[in-house]
């Protein structure tokens, strides 16, 4: 008697449905993606029910974190022709005598967040190693014998006239330091700030 | 598709079966390489891009000649929500004047939808009530307008009514920048008209620290 012959199965799949789908997919997610900007610190933002998108140029971001650090941010401008923040850093650097090469400037450009007293940057810029960087971060100074974060906003404004501000504060910043730089901006003629937050829907009824 | 099947049926009938070739590609790798784009790109990708909330401050006037106080508004229509730390709100109708005896009584409130929100829908009611049918009214297609439009609408709305609250956020030192989020994202949510940020007043923060003894 014959052995029986159990009937020879291929061990492939047909995965053409998968890799359809996983093509549609990586399509989607290459097209949709903008990249999250490496902040230099984490921000947990508040909750509110503003739907309000925050706009992506022309924006000076002031950041606040929870241990009540300032950090600093401006976009390049709305294209790839304007630099602002070259602009920016160079008469940061006149108004305090220092003198940034056109490397530096470069990479300054590129860059995104910071919050360090203007002595620092040169060091931030041209060092490589993580763990200096992340110890040069000590938020911008902002005390009344030497107010930079009020210099820093300044120049931005000179720079990009039409910039709006933003703060971007951590829910469990304190409202002390949030309100100086709310007075460090009006002082600088700012009246209008965005607050950046978390959306987040809340129903209101009136009662019967 | 179809035409390939019936291709084959065709040659069943035929002398010469060509011989048969797999069809079928190792797709195992490529696969993997999508597998691995689709992580990078998920997790990288920042999907909701972040809200902001408009706030504007009044102005500062650097007029020393004027007195630096709260703006002049109907006592009985001011609400004063005063913020301190460890998630305690407290709110008062009317002035605090130390020359004008007695103080208004404060009540103690919370950020939850029974505290703060409840006491604004209250005093606000006839705005809300207007907005909200306004609201509904675009919803279910009953009036069609631009966004624009319906929002000068709503303004006007709060325009015309002459006994909404007119609310006077403080905050001491003690606050977090959460709660005033918190506090003027319910102006949003009651749809107050008017409400500002203004600097707590020393005789507030007395009256903060007798009530919370």
């Amino acid at each position: 008697m014959p052995k029986i012959k159990m009937p020879v199965k291929s061990p492939h799949i047909d995965m053409t449905p998968m890799v359809d789908l996983f093509s549609l997919l990586l399509t989607f997610f290459m097209l949709t993606t903008s990249f999250r900007p490496q902040e230099a610190t984490v921000i947990d933002s508040p909750f509110s029910v503003s739907e309000k998108q925050a706009p992506d140029k022309d924006l000076i971001t002031l950041i606040i974190d929870s241990t009540n650090r300032i950090f600093f941010n401006m976009d390049n401008g709305p294209d790839s022709s304007t630099k602002y923040r070259i602009d920016l850093l160079k008469q940061m650097g006149e108004r305090y005598s220092i003198k940034f090469s056109d490397k530096e400037l470069d990479k300054f450009s590129k860059l995104n967040s910071y919050g360090m007293p203007v002595k620092d940057i040169k060091t931030w810029l041209t060092t490589d190693d993580p763990k200096v960087k992340e110890e040069l971060q000590q938020g911008i100074p902002m005390d009344t014998v030497d107010n930079e974060l009020a210099m820093w906003v300044r120049y931005a404004r000179l720079v990009n006239p039409r910039a709006e501000v933003a703060i971007k504060g951590d829910g469990n910043a304190d409202y002390k330091v949030v309100k100086q730089v709310m007075d460090l901006l009006q002082e600088n003629k700012v009246n209008k700030f965005n607050l950046v937050t978390n959306l987040m829907k809340e129903e209101a009824k009136l009662e019967d | 598709m179809g035409e390939i099947i019936q291709e084959e049926k065709h040659e069943k009938g035929g002398k010469r079966r060509p011989k048969k070739h797999s069809t079928s590609i190792d797709m195992t790798p490529m696969v993997d390489l999508m597998c691995l784009l689709i992580t990078f790109f998920m997790l990288t990708t920042a999907f909701s891009k972040p809200k902001v909330m408009e706030i504007t401050m009044p102005e500062k006037t650097e007029d020393t000649a004027k007195p630096k106080d709260a703006p002049k508004v109907a006592a009985d229509r001011t609400v004063n929500v005063l913020i301190t730390g460890e998630d305690e709100l407290y709110y008062y109708i009317g002035l605090a004047n130390p020359n004008e005896p007695p103080l208004p009584t404060m009540m103690k409130t919370n950020y939850g939808p029974d505290g703060l929100r409840k006491f604004l829908l209250e005093r606000n009611a006839n705005v809300f009530k207007q907005v909200t049918e306004l609201k509904e009214k675009v919803i279910k297609g009953e009036l069609v307008v631009a966004d624009s439009t319906l929002n000068r609408m709503i303004r006007e709305i709060k325009k015309s009514d002459k006994k909404s609250p007119i609310v006077l956020i403080k905050a001491d030192e003690k606050a977090k920048y959460k709660h005033i989020v918190d506090v003027i994202d319910e102006m949003a949510i009651c749809n107050i008209a008017q409400y500002a940020v203004v600097d707590i007043a020393p005789i507030e923060i007395k009256m903060l620290e007798s009530v919370q003894q």
